[in-house]
């Protein structure tokens, strides 16, 4: 892949649990100054924390531009209300928001429910593949026209243009059609993990951004092309996915002195949780440009090791210097999540199909 | 209990203007006893002159004002050439600036769970689609300050964990302006798009109901106070154990501003009204007479002493539209007009058809009723609550239409869901606090007909009269809805 295409990044928000809204509205506003793609907020049943997706609901009216991409777990929640949650979070939002597929595997959740035994991984990402098709479904079920108002004929809507989506899962089934109309993005973006099987799998199907995690850009470059191959297999358009690298950021321990070259990984080593960075802001600044220069990768999935401190010295250091070098845009030229990741709005089987159901 | 709390309190809907021209749409919300009788009459601000026992001086009553957003019912008139998205932000924004700007104690939204249907076809002349109310309600929580943000939510189709951890969330997203007006459904149409399906026996809605708030009352309280070194406090292990749920773990959210959120109860059979008083701060009610009011506020206050509860723990506030004029005549006239586009030719049919149950398509609006009876076991309406006894309704429209010699649309026109209060901002005013200060209400939960505008001109003309009568608030004295309600701080149990 051309080393010229869009360098995208995102940083993580979540960390020690917050429960008020300023905490919150404050880092995002800090990463939308720094123009970044988009922000996450991670979230699980089994540890203190606010529901993410109501969090970055209340994020939206006090910010502009930056997408908000909250983690949301199909194994417990109801797949209708997954759809029409994002749904809502777009319109909110006016098309800014993204869904981080997860999934709830611990005994411990399960038992916070009592409806079912906790299952293996395989089955579980299986399922949110589902629910991840289920809801593109419930999105589409809606034609971007299909609410007329139509004087004449006393008619709200063209009923012609909802659809049921009679899905029928593995272990759930939904008539629809959604009660949310289409959202402004047309699906708000998936973003999901594809280190690994199982997980991998559900991203090549589904996912619009797949987080990859690699200690060294030749494994980075692999796997990415490896993916795109995979989605490429399931009839996907792989220009349509954009693969970014997740890594943990430190940035509290001032600036060393760092080899430019891609090997120079002493500042990355690769632990539980993922590829960690130990350095300073302009050392990580070189590391994301060799990186994507290489064409390893389209972006990076920032997480703060420490939230306000590293997103600070992220935004203010590294993503000041790769602007300053031209390489990350300095504003967000267009309005929904969509537009700054160059994905174009999905157009809708149904309305192709044409006719009612 | 319906999903949509103003569905069941409506028969049908529908729109005046001849087919062809200006606007229509459906029905009303906020019916009265009258109006679903068929009964005619005056208006309520009419009937709210009769006597009574009128509080006065220092002794008088503060009222409680919500708004409920104007969506998928048959009140909202769409085709007006005013009405805006159903759906996007800035329609939400609107309203509940305007609501916060009047001092309002709360913004209310409606649930649906599966669009409406109708002879098995998509329900089309209502607005239809709507947004999910937790997300939407977050988000308000960020342009407004002290109104309280109220979320219908099915507690058939949600789990306690789930649901309780969202709306601690939005009590601390909010600052404590949270309320949960809780609903169960039985329907088997709905449980078409869940996991779950319809598996409710009727008869365990309210069992689930009760459960599920109690269980969420627990998770709520399962968090220590904040301490030195704690400023969220810590979470204790819960383990729930009964019918419907069987649970334990930890929840993920400390006690939240509120301790509890506002929990509301729509609901109006007998199983209802023990439910609300046993377990609910508010009763959104649609008894909209002042007769009417009156029995159901006696019968609902009676029945918090067995709780241990004390009557102001409870607020009654009934679901109730409006239309304001220069004058009581033109405000009557107005009224006659909305009522006009509520009721067009299309769903004067479609109003009696809910009634009879069977396709009446062939009928002439303009002509009379049919001759046929209601089919007692049809299946023709789906989504919204079937009305109770479909015989004895189509009997008293009968009646009505020989007696004033009244055509389909004319007779539904009469006997659905007229407007609540009519008449000049002092006639509304007026009416508003007799009904409070007679008992019948505690407050009102106005249900605007346009969409986003619909509360402009009452928060404009009828707010400072009531603020004048000394009976509804100039400033917010607290923060939190309970604060707005007077409610008192939840016991914590465990």
């Amino acid at each position: 892949m051309s080393a010229t295409r869009s360098l995208h990044l995102a940083a993580e928000i979540g960390g020690p649990p917050h429960y008020d809204a300023e905490w919150y509205v404050d880092l995002a506003r800090l990463a939308e100054r720094g123009a970044l793609d988009f922000i996450t907020l991670q979230d699980s049943f089994g540890r203190p924390g606010p529901d993410a997706l109501a969090v970055l609901s209340r994020v939206a009216p006090a910010t502009e531009r930056i997408g908000l991409v909250p983690a949301v777990t199909t194994t417990h929640t109801e797949p209708f209300h997954v759809s029409t949650a994002l749904a809502t979070l777009d319109w909110v939002s006016r098309g800014r928001a993204g869904w981080l597929v997860g999934v709830s595997a611990t005994p411990a959740e399960a038992r916070l429910f009592g409806r079912r035994r906790a299952a293996p991984a395989a089955a579980l990402w299986k399922e949110a593949g589902e629910v991840a098709e289920v809801s593109a479904r419930l999105w589409d079920s809606w034609e971007d026209d299909a609410e007329i108002r139509d004087v004449s004929t006393g008619r709200f809507i063209d009923r012609d243009k909802l659809h049921y989506v009679d899905f029928e899962g593995t272990g759930f089934s939904v008539r629809g059609p959604s009660i949310v109309p289409r959202p402004p993005q047309g699906h708000p973006v998936v973003v999901a993990d594809g280190t690994a099987d199982p997980a991998a799998e559900t991203a090549v199907r589904h996912a619009d951004v797949v987080l990859i995690g690699a200690g060294r850009p030749e494994e980075a470059t692999a796997l990415r092309e490896q993916l795109l191959a995979r989605a490429a297999a399931h009839g996907r358009d792989p220009g349509t996915l954009r693969v970014l690298a997740a890594l943990t950021v430190h940035l509290g321990d001032g600036e060393r002195p760092l080899d430019p070259g891609l090997e120079s990984a002493p500042h990355t080593t690769v632990g539980a949780g993922g590829p960690h960075y130990r350095g300073g802001p302009a050392g990580l600044a070189e590391l994301i440009a060799g990186w994507h220069g290489a064409g390893a990768v389209d972006g990076f999935h920032l997480t703060p090791a420490e939230p306000r401190r590293d997103l600070e010295r992220l935004v203010n250091g590294t993503v000041a210097l790769l602007q300053h070098r031209s390489l990350f845009r300095t504003f967000h030229p267009g309005g929904t999540l969509r537009e700054h990741l160059g994905l174009a709005r999905p157009a809708n089987p149904y309305a192709s199909a044409g006719g009612a159901r | 209990m319906s999903t949509d709390p103003t569905e069941a309190a409506r028969t049908a809907a529908g729109s005046a203007a001849p087919a062809g021209s200006a606007a229509r749409t459906a029905g009303s919300a906020a019916c009265t006893a009258t109006g679903r009788t068929g009964r005619t009459g005056r208006t309520a601000a009419g009937r709210a002159r009769d006597t009574g026992t009128v509080r006065t001086g220092a002794d008088r009553k503060r009222i409680h004002l919500a708004a409920h957003f104007p969506g998928v019912n048959s009140t909202t008139v769409w085709a007006d050439p005013r009405s805006r998205s159903q759906i996007a932000f800035s329609s939400f924004e609107h309203l509940a600036r305007t609501a916060e700007r009047g001092k309002f104690d709360f913004f209310f939204l409606a649930e649906g769970l599966r669009l409406r249907e109708h002879k098995g076809l998509i329900h089309d002349l209502d607005v239809v689609g709507r947004p999910e109310s937790l997300t939407v309600l977050s988000a308000l929580a960020a342009v407004t300050g002290r109104l309280g943000l109220a979320a219908t939510v099915n507690a058939t189709f949600n789990e306690p964990y789930e649901l309780a951890r969202r709306l601690a969330t939005l009590d601390h997203l909010s600052g404590g302006r949270a309320a949960w007006n809780v609903v169960t459904s039985s329907d088997a149409f709905t449980g078409e798009n869940f996991r779950r399906g319809g598996y409710l026996d009727r008869a365990d809605r309210y069992t689930r109901a009760a459960e599920f708030v109690a269980t969420a009352r627990e998770l709520w309280d399962s968090w220590t106070d904040p301490g030195p070194g704690s400023p969220y406090g810590t979470p204790r292990r819960f383990a729930h154990s009964g019918p419907q749920f069987e649970i334990e773990g930890e929840f993920t959210v400390p006690r939240s501003p509120q301790g509890h959120p506002v929990v509301i109860q729509a609901g109006d059979s007998e199983e209802g009204r023990e439910f609300a008083a046993s377990a609910a701060d508010i009763v959104f009610s649609r008894h909209g007479t002042l007769e009417a009011g009156r029995a159901f506020y006696t019968d609902i206050k009676a029945r918090l002493a067995a709780y241990g509860r004390k009557p102001a723990d409870l607020k009654i506030m009934p679901g109730v539209t409006f239309v304001l004029g220069d004058s009581d005549a033109e405000a009557q006239e107005r009224a006659a007009g909305i009522r006009r586009q509520q009721v067009s030719p299309q769903n004067a049919i479609l109003a009696l058809e809910q009634v009879w149950g069977r396709d009446l398509s062939a009928y002439d609006p303009d002509g009379p009723l049919p001759a046929i009876d209601p089919d007692p076991d049809s299946r023709l309406v789906q989504g919204r609550v079937r009305v109770a006894d479909p015989a004895a309704v189509a009997a008293g429209w009968r009646a009505l239409s020989e007696a004033k010699g009244l055509s389909i649309r004319q007779t539904v026109i009469e006997t659905t869901a007229r407007q609540s209060f009519i008449g000049t901002p002092e006639t509304v005013a007026a009416a508003l606090d007799t009904f409070v200060q007679t008992d019948a209400a505690d407050g009102f939960i106005l249900i605007p007909h346009l969409t986003p505008g619909g509360l402009d001109d009452f928060v404009d003309q009828v707010v400072p009269l009531l603020q004048e009568r000394g009976v509804f608030r100039t400033e917010y004295e607290g923060g939190t809805l309970r604060s707005h309600l007077g409610l008192p701080e939840p016991v914590r149990k465990g």
